[in-house]
Order: C-alpha cells, then structure tokens, then sequence
C-alpha cells in the first residue's frame, strides 16, 4: 500500500518534468485583446501572445536581436533585396506538428493580408518562398538593411492548423463571425494555452515539446494572466500575495514596495519618449487671429519654460529620464549630446518670448491623454503651471485616449501630448511617422502640420541607403535639422517597473514584453 | 363671503401656516442634538466655502502661482526643497491641500445645490403635471421617468459631456465641465422628486378643498400652485436633503469614472479621486484631509436630512 | 384589460426604442473605436478602409437602423474589442453580475430589516441613534473609496479576503457560479458589501419609518391595550404590515443595484457586465455598449412593466381606467 502510493507520488513528480511546479501569477491593468498573432500590434495583446507563439528572429531581455525560429539570416550578396532565412530544424508546434518552410510563408503572408495590423510593420516585404524544407527568402521592395529588425513581433502559426480550423484569415470584425484564431493558439512557444476567459484570466503550462526547454531559464511551469484594471486594486493584489509579479506600477508605490521584504523591483529605461506636439501652421485651431506657435522662438520659448527636473522629480518620482530630443535611448542615431535639455529657465523663456513679441502672452489649449502614459494628465498639469510662469495661458483638455488620438491625428490640436516608442530601434521609424509631411503613408501621426520638402526627401533617401555609415551620418544631418525647428518639445523618457516577489528573477525588457521563459523562480 | 372675511382668511392663513411650522420644527430641532450638531457643521462647512478666496492662504486655481517642486510636502513639515511649510500638506501638484479642500468644496456644493434645484425644479413641475392633468400628459411624462432611469448617470454625464465640448468654445471649457456636472446630476435625479409629488397630487386631487376650488372655476394652474405644491413640499424638502448629499457623492463617483471637474480646478470628488492613488504610498494626507471633509458634509447633511423626514412626518408626531 | 397591457406593452417598447436612439446619438461623443483597432503603424488607408466597413462613416441613424434590424434577428454583432458575438460575451458575464447583485440585495434586504425593526422598536435608545448614524458613514462616502478601504483593510492589512476577481467557479450548464466553492464565497464578501450597503441604508429608514407608522395605528394600540406581549405586537402585527412596501421597493431597485455594480466592478476587477461595459466605453466598442444599454433598459423597461401589470390586478379603478382608454 505504501509502496504504491510512493510510486504514484514519483509517477507524478516525473510527469512534472524537469521544470519545478511552479506557476506564476500575473497581473498587468489590461487584458490581450486577441490571440490571433496578426490582429492586434498593441503592448498588452502581444505580450501575452509572445509566451506561446514565436516569431523567426526575438529581440531578447536585453534589446539584441536573438534566433528563434530561424537560426541564421543574410542578405544576398547579389541581390541586396533577397535576404535568406535558415530555419530551427527539429521545432515542434503545440498540437505535434513539425516546423517546416511552410508556415512561414503562410504566417508572414497571412500578416501581410489587408486585415492585418502587422502589415505596417513589415510592408517593406514583397514576397516570402520556401526554398527548402527549413529556408525562406524574402525579397523586398528595394534595399532593407533592417528587416530582421522589423520580424520579432511576426509571430508563427501552422498552416495545416489554421487550414483545417478555416481561420486562414485574420480576424476581421465587420465579418461578422469569430475567427477560431482569435481563441485558440498552436504556436511553437515555450507555453501552451489551456484555458481563457478573456478579460478575467488565461492559464498556460508549459510545452513539453519544447525546442528551447534546456537552453533557457524556464523558471516557471504554469502562469496564470489576470487583469486588474484599478491601480489601488493591482497593488493590494500583489501587497496580500494573491498575484506574484505585476506591470504598470503607479511611480508612487515603488517605494512601498521596495521596503516590503517580500517584494522587489526591476526596472529599466522604457522604448517610449513623452513629447508635446505643437501646431506650426498659419492659424490656431483653438483660438483667432495669429498662430503664435508658429514663430520658431516661439516654442523656444516654451520648451525652456519646461522644467523637466521638476517634473522628473516630483510627478515622476525619479522614473523618467528628462528628454531633449524624441527619441528613447538606445534607438540608432542617439546620442547623448542630442539630448541635451533646452536651458535657460522661466527668466530666459520670457525673454525669448519677449523678443518674439508675445511678451504679453497668449493662450492655447492643451490636450492631453488620461489614461494612456504614466502620470500623464499629471505631467499635463504641471505644464499648464510652468507656461504660467512665462504668460502664456494654458487650457487643459484632460480626455480618455479613445478622443484624444482623434484630435492628433485629425490636426484638430494646437498643443497636444504624446508618446512614441520605436519598434525597430531606428530612427528612421521617429522621421517617418513624425516629421515627414502627413501624407497617405508618410506623417501618419505627425499633428503639427510642419512640413520640411528637405527633410522629406531625405526620410525616402535613407529607406533605401545600405551602406551603414553614410546612413547614419544622414541620419544626425537629420536630427539637427529636426531638433532647430523645435517642432516637438520633449519630456521625458519612461522608466519600466516591473514588481514581483522576491523570489521571481525576471528580466526586464525595454519594450514591456514579458518573455516567462527568461524568468527564474526561486 | 364678504371682502372683508375673504381679507381674515388671507391674512391668517399664511399667518398660521408659518407659525406651526416655525414652532412645530424648532420645538423638535431643540430636542434633537444630532441635528444641532449637524446643522453645525453644515453652517460651517458652506461658510468656510463661501469665504475660500478670503481664508485659504493660497490660491490653487491659480496655475501660475503653483511650484512643483513643493509637491508631497507632509502636513507642517517644512518641504524638502523649498522649506516651505503647509498646515494639511501639499498635493502632487504642489497645491496646498487646505487652501484646495476650501476651493474644491466650493465647487462640490455648489455643483450640489444646482444639481439638486434643477432636479427639483423638473420633478415638482412634471410631477404636479403628470398627477394633476392625468391622461396622455401622465403617460408621456412616467415613460421618460422611465427612459431616464435606465440611463445610470454616468452616460447621462458623457452623452451631455460630448454634446457641450461640441459646442462650447475652448476657453470656457473648464467652466463647462462644472455645468455638465450639474446638468448630469440634475437630469438624472428628478425622477424621484416627480414620483413623489405625482403620487402626493393625486392624493390631494381628491380632497375636497381641490374639489372645492374647481367648482369655484379656479384655473388648474392656480389650483396647482396655490392648493397642491404647498401641501406636497414637505415631503420634496426631505427628498432634497438626502439628494444634496447624493449629488455631492455622485460628482466623487463621476470623478473616478473620468468625467468630474478637470483637474486644473478639482472638486472635493477630484481630489479624492487623485487622493486615492496615493493609498499605498505613504503620502495619507492627500487622500485623508479631503475625504474626512467630504464626510463630515455629507454625514451632517444626512443626518439633516433623517431628522427633518422624521420631524416633517405628520403620522410620527 | 387586454387593449391596457397592449397599450402597456406597446408604450415599453417605444421607451426601448428611445433609449436605443439617444445611445446611438452619443456614441460618437465617446470616442473613435477605430483609434484602440489599429496599431501605430497604421496609414490613413486602414482608418477609413475601417470606418467604411464597420459603418462609422454613417450618419449615426443609419447606424441605428442597421443595429435594430441585426438585434431583430439577435444579432448584436462581434465586440470591436475582443471579436468575438456580444450575445456570448453579456452571457459570460451576465451569471457574475447577477450573482453579486442578488448577495448584496439580499444581504441589504436583510440587514435592512434587521436594523430598521430594532431602530423603530427602540427609536430613543442609544444603540438604534448609533446604528442610525453609523449606517450613513457608509452613505456618506463614494463607493469606489469604500470599496478601496475594504481592500486596504481586509486584504492588504489582515489578508482574510481577496482583492479581486471571482475565486474559483463552477460551471453549471453555461452558468458559472461561485456559489460553490470557499474561494467563491470569499470573493463575494467585499464586491457585496460594498454595493449593498446603499441599498441597506435606503430599506432601513423605510421599515423604520413604517414599522414607527404602523406602531401608532389604533390596531396595534387596541391590541396593546389587549395585553399582546410586545414581540408579538411588533413582529406579527406590526412588521407584516411594513413588509408590502418594503419588497415592492426592493424590487425596484434590483435595477439600480446593477447600474451601480458599474463602479464596485471596476474596483474589485468582478468580472460582470458592468466592468465590460466600462472597459467597453474605454474602447469605444459600440456593439457591446449598445447590447449593455438595451439589456439594462429591458430589465427596467420590463420590471416596471410587470409592477404596472400587477397593480392593475389588484386596483379595480384602474381596470375602468383602462377600459375607457381602450375606446
């Protein structure tokens, strides 16, 4: 009878594998909204998908670029538009299929479709073709020295898979009908799904199949996902013990948490700047007569009024790092000098203004997300104060982010906020989203209505450039021509906290995505 | 009815009604402690507020005059930074909170007494008319009750909130959120004041002094206003008590929502809301000093608000 | 009495009507859903490719017209936010929010009674002044704070009680239920005070007001005068007679006790229809905003019907009233 009860205990324990029974509860104040790998390019969605899905090149804890399913890349010698990928042989899918050349023009196809919202990231991809059972080329359309550095949120699924579930298109709202994708995964990923409910809690284990089970920490067997929204709910869950490691960590309780010896902190600079955009066209959208905002010395004049110390030090609690240009740290084409802050100070920015012949002041709205960036609506207001200072009157439009990106994008602000981070590490992305002319696909977010024929022609110039150094060269050429027109005057870049217990060893990445098999457990 | 006699009855009656009121309620108000003390504390509280610009040592609307680096002073300790000293601390904004608490309860009582007067003025006049003209009116009037109350008042405060930012000019928009405030809370409060002076008119309708006077030939209005409204106010007075309360609470609840008073100028509701990031980082005053004062005012006008629906009863007395 | 229920149930279907029209017209006050669909990365192409296709370039009556002639046919569309039928997703939540609202009905239903008999029996005593007052501390406070104090107080401080969440549930023919597990009830206790004790405070001073009422009935004197023992005056007698009124208004505001677990759902993460509908506004995802608001509307539209239909069975007067408008 002991006996047997004995070797069903060690039936149990070599079940478990070689990974500790341990689960990991998480928490973070949203949910994913898909599962489907090409619906959704936002934080949270991919976050969650990346435990269980892969994509051909990773970009690990520490920002490099890292082979996952493809094990090596290059670009053709002769043809600098033909890059060849070698596949990971031996990688099994969730449901016990094999990994093959296959899937991966099916996935990337599949992320190029029009209902995709991954297409933007790789649009630069013209075709993808297997040339053998663990090879793909992919050509594209011109040169593209960063196109490895445009895949790790390409995530791979099986073909026969999503053939035989018919969720061979993305999901596609209006459609009417749910795609089986957006429920289900068969990835290769580290962990398996084994039940969701979405906005409540989704509950993985680990895949024994596993190509990568020896070579990673894999600290963890089970995690189990919740959401919660309400930040004074987040902390108490994890200050009671009922979850074990939580993003988005309100800058005020770093300190709470950090003197509970049960618990810790990590932390890291954030892939995201804060910016104000500023109108730079003929007329004000809020206000009559002359657009003041359109005198270069002007918004001078404003960015030295900002005193980013202040704000570092009190809205932020030290977790920011004040900003002089909008780019985050680490991103190509960064460099400490560029990011000098304007100095000069509330006397000096009076003077500017003085000079410019506003002396006197003006006034203008400032539109501001509230739950979008850390402390936003706080860092807003102390905006609103520090351009009292100097005269200018400021009117504060604090609004949910579902009806302040329309204002951006709509050109319907004269002084807004924002936040950028840049997926490719390059700051090709900043320009082209931000500085170029709005145009169809150029300027997408770009607000200010500033326009700089020079700078335009130069942002084409360096999509195509493959010799390095003479791209980056351009690239400062660039930015001193972005940072003296003073479109933008940036604040800050974020600080990631990620809070757990103690005896979670995660290892914090600079974009917010958790990657489990990093972590250890202690 | 001689000129004359009519000319006693009119002098008197009045006469008479204020005096039994008069006495009746301040005979039970002496002997209500709880209620003196209320009325006390109520006293205080709106005066404090009415006299915020003459009291408070700083002015927290006034953006300029704020420095930020005298943000999460602790109550009279001298900042780290500045050396300045506050009675109840700073916000993280760097606003004295005694001078913000006195400003934000200003607008807190005042988005309340609008709030509820505009409710009160719907639900009395749609009330009388619904219980008075019976019939189709009635039907209307009960449906849109009906329609209103489904409508918690959250949306009523966003549909309202759109529909004001559409078309008032962007200078005035701090002032705006304020009347939304009010026109949210009032449009979703005055049902229960309609229901009840429905069901008060009906009751009084069918009295014979109502009777009496349409046989006279009185116009339905002056039979509405002259007979009925003063004989349905006490239970309206009781309901507007417990409301101003309710108001006061539903603009904090508004607030955490993300549709209350901006926060350049934060109600008492503002304040707790942000107050209550700061729950577990140890900086308790700004959550604290708002919250016991938002207490102290809605428990008083409660407390007002019981003894007053106990002293107006008829059937208690 | 069958031209009084059309007439009834025709007015509350043109209430639901309404109510549908003026969601439809502030929807677009919200904000932009397609903002929160598309990622950064998105060109002015995609946004108005899918605007077209989900209709928003559509005057919002257009919109409505499409939403009405879908919902004929229980149709509610997908979610914009998570893609999947709202019809699924309300049923998913529905069990959570119904269960939270009948524990905290109950409980202040109850506690409601309790209180008030004792603080009608013993108007002047000191323990029914103290319950008097002690009960509007909780009235006196916005619920999103009280409920974050109980978190503070029950989870953080003495850890008994969870901070969020359901616990664990069971699934019962497409119903879950947290009815059946510890960790279930536990997660009940917090969510359930916090949204029941308005309601408490309200029920309270009706029985109170009533019993105290009833108390001064010449029934209750005469049978006092009789030589009753007083618990049986004040229970058999009294009390029964407080109890008509006091149901009808708890029925009543069984409506409101939902509309309100908007704001306990979104503090203690209780996943129910009220915290979708929040996250919902905060996504802009009209489908299910428009599903919420008529679910809501039917339950008020629909006990306010029933109760109108009640009294018409029971009051005669009302039964000649309705034959004269029938003609």
């Amino acid at each position: 009878m002991t006996k047997h009860m004995l070797l069903a205990a060690t039936a149990l324990t070599l079940t478990l594998g070689a990974a500790q029974a341990e689960t990991l509860r998480w928490a973070r104040s949203g949910d994913a909204l898909t599962l489907d790998p090409h619906a959704q390019n936002e934080g949270p969605t991919l976050a969650l998908m990346h435990q269980m899905m892969e994509p051909l090149v990773l970009r690990n804890p520490a920002g490099e670029l890292e082979a996952a399913l493809a094990t090596d890349w290059s670009v053709s010698p002769d043809n600098p538009d033909v890059w060849t990928f070698t596949l990971r042989e031996g990688v099994k899918f969730h449901d016990g299929a094999d990994f093959t050349a296959e899937d991966v023009v099916f996935s990337i196809n599949r992320a190029l479709t029009e209902n995709s919202d991954m297409k933007g990231i790789i649009s630069s991809v013209a075709s993808v073709e297997a040339t053998g059972d663990h090879e793909v080329q992919i050509t594209t359309k011109g040169p593209n020295p960063l196109l490895p550095a445009a895949l790790p949120n390409i995530l791979m699924i099986d073909k026969d898979w999503a053939e035989a579930n018919d969720t061979v298109d993305v999901q596609d709202v209006e459609g009417g009908e749910e795609t089986f994708a957006s429920q289900n995964v068969n990835g290769t990923g580290p962990y398996q799904l084994v039940s969701r409910e979405a906005d409540v809690k989704t509950e993985m284990t680990v895949f024994d199949g596993y190509w990568g089970a020896d070579g990673f920490a894999m600290g963890y067997s089970d995690i189990v996902y919740t959401p919660i929204q309400n930040p004074s709910t987040r902390m108490a869950a994890l200050f009671s013990g009922e979850v074990d490691f939580i993003q988005d960590v309100p800058v005020q309780d770093l300190q709470r948490i950090e003197s509970d010896p049960n618990l810790k902190i990590v932390s890291s600079p954030q892939n995201r700047v804060i910016f104000f955009g500023l109108n730079v066209g003929d007329t004000l959208v809020n206000g009559e007569g002359e657009n003041p905002l359109a005198d270069p010395a002007v918004r001078e004049a404003m960015n030295m009024a900002i005193n980013r110390d202040a704000i570092q030090q009190v809205v932020m609690r030290g977790q920011s790092i004040p900003a002089g240009v909008i780019m985050p740290p680490f991103v190509n084409g960064w460099n400490e000098e560029l990011n000098t802050v304007p100095e000069g100070g509330v006397e000096a920015a009076k003077a500017k203004l003085e000079e410019a012949g506003w002396g006197d002041g003006f006034t203008v709205q400032l539109d501001c997300p509230n739950d979008r960036y850390i402390n936003d609506e706080a860092i807003c207001q102390a905006a609103v104060g520090m351009m009292a200072q100097i005269g200018v009157t400021v009117n504060l439009n604090a609004q949910p982010k579902a009806q302040h990106f329309p204002l951006v994008n709509g050109l319907e602000s004269d002084f807004y906020m924002l936040g950028w981070g840049v997926p490719s590490y390059d700051s090709e992305y900043i320009f082209n989203f931000l500085y170029h002319t709005k145009e169809d696909l150029y300027g997408t977010w770009n607000g200010t209505r500033y326009s700089n024929p020079e700078l335009d022609e130069m942002i084409k110039a360096i999509a195509a450039e493959v010799d390095l150094d003479k791209r980056d060269a351009m690239i400062a050429e660039m930015w001193e021509m972005a940072k003296s027109d003073t479109v933008y005057l940036p604040i800050h870049h974020q600080v990631l906290n990620w809070a757990m217990k103690s005896g979670v060893g995660a290892a914090v990445d600079a974009d917010d995505q958790v990657k489990v098999k990093y972590f250890t457990a202690e | 009815m001689s000129d004359h006699q009519a000319e006693i009855e009119t002098r008197r009656t009045p006469g008479r009604l204020a005096r039994a009121w008069d006495s009746d309620l301040a005979y039970s108000f002496r002997h209500a402690p709880v209620a003196m003390v209320s009325a006390a504390v109520v006293l205080i509280l709106v005066l404090s507020a009415l006299l915020a610009p003459w009291i408070a040592p700083y002015d927290p609307f006034d953006p300029g005059s704020l420095n930020l680096m005298n943000g999460f002073t602790p109550p009279g300790q001298p900042n780290a930074f500045t050396q300045e000293t506050f009675v109840l601390g700073t916000d993280d904004q760097g606003r004295d909170v005694f001078s913000t608490i006195l400003f934000g309860m200003r607008i807190s009582l005042f988005v309340g007494f609008s709030a509820v007067l505009l409710a009160m003025v719907i639900g009395v006049v749609l009330g009388l008319l619904a219980g008075y003209l019976g019939g189709w009116v009635e039907s209307v009037i009960m449906r849109v009750a009906d329609i209103q109350l489904t409508f918690p008042a959250i949306l009523v405060a966003m549909l309202i909130f759109g529909i004001a930012k559409g078309i008032t000019p962007p200078a005035y928009r701090d002032q705006m959120a304020i009347w939304v405030l009010i026109l949210a809370i009032g449009l979703s409060d005055w049902v229960q004041f309609a229901r009840v002076v429905r069901g008060a008119t009906l009751v009084e309708k069918s009295r014979d002094y109502v009777q009496a006077a349409r046989l006279v030939g009185r116009r339905p209005f002056s039979i509405m206003i002259r007979h009925i409204l003063p004989n349905v106010l006490n239970p309206v007075l009781v309901i507007a008590t417990i409301s101003l309360a309710l108001a006061i609470i539903a603009e904090a609840t508004l607030s955490f929502l993300g549709v209350g008073a901006p926060p350049t100028k934060p109600s008492l509701g503002t304040l707790i809301r942000i107050g209550q990031g700061f729950m577990f980082s140890g900086e308790w005053w700004i959550l604290l000093f708002p919250a016991l004062t938002l207490l102290a005012l809605a428990l008083s006008i409660n407390l007002l608000g019981d003894w007053l629906r106990d002293a107006l009863n008829p059937r208690l007395r | 009495m069958l031209a009084y229920i059309i007439r009834r149930v025709a007015q509350s279907i043109l209430v639901l009507l309404v109510t549908g029209f003026v969601a439809f017209s502030m929807f677009s006050f919200v904000g932009d859903p397609v903002e929160n669909m598309l990622g950064q990365e998105r060109t002015q192409a995609d946004v108005d490719r899918l605007r077209e296709q989900l209709g928003l370039d559509q005057p919002f009556v257009v919109q409505y017209g499409k939403f009405l002639q879908q919902a004929a046919q229980g149709n509610f569309g997908l979610s914009y936010r998570q893609g999947r039928p709202v019809s699924d997703i309300l049923a998913e939540r529905l069990p959570a929010t119904l269960e939270l609202a009948a524990v905290s009905g109950l409980l202040a239903l109850m506690g409601g009674i309790g209180f008030g008999i004792f603080t009608a029996i013993r108007r002047r005593g000191v323990g029914a002044n103290v319950i008097m007052t002690l009960s509007l501390v909780g009235v006196s406070l916005p619920t999103f704070l009280i409920g974050i104090l109980l978190i503070y107080v029950f989870s953080v401080e003495l850890g008994w009680l969870p901070s969020f969440g359901r616990g664990d549930v069971v699934e019962i023919g497409g119903w879950t239920t947290g009815f059946l597990t510890a960790s279930g009830l536990k997660a009940l206790v917090l969510p359930a005070i916090t949204l029941g004790l308005y309601q408490m405070t309200l029920i309270m001073r009706l029985v109170r007001t009533e019993m105290l009422e009833v108390l001064r009935m010449d029934y209750i004197r005469f049978a006092r005068a009789r030589g009753l023992r007083e618990r049986a005056i004040n229970f058999r007698h009294a009390l029964k007679n407080t109890l008509v009124p006091v149901i009808t208004i708890t029925g009543l505001q069984l409506g409101s006790i939902i509309a309100f677990a908007i704001i306990t759902e979104t503090v203690f993460q209780w996943p129910g229809v009220g915290l979708l509908f929040i996250n919902a506004i905060q996504f802009v995802d009209i489908p299910v905003m428009a599903a919420y608001l008529m679910m809501i509307s039917v339950m008020f539209v629909g006990i306010n019907l029933i109760v109108d239909l009640l009294y018409f069975a029971i009051d005669p007067r009302l039964r000649i009233d309705g034959k004269a408008g029938g003609h």
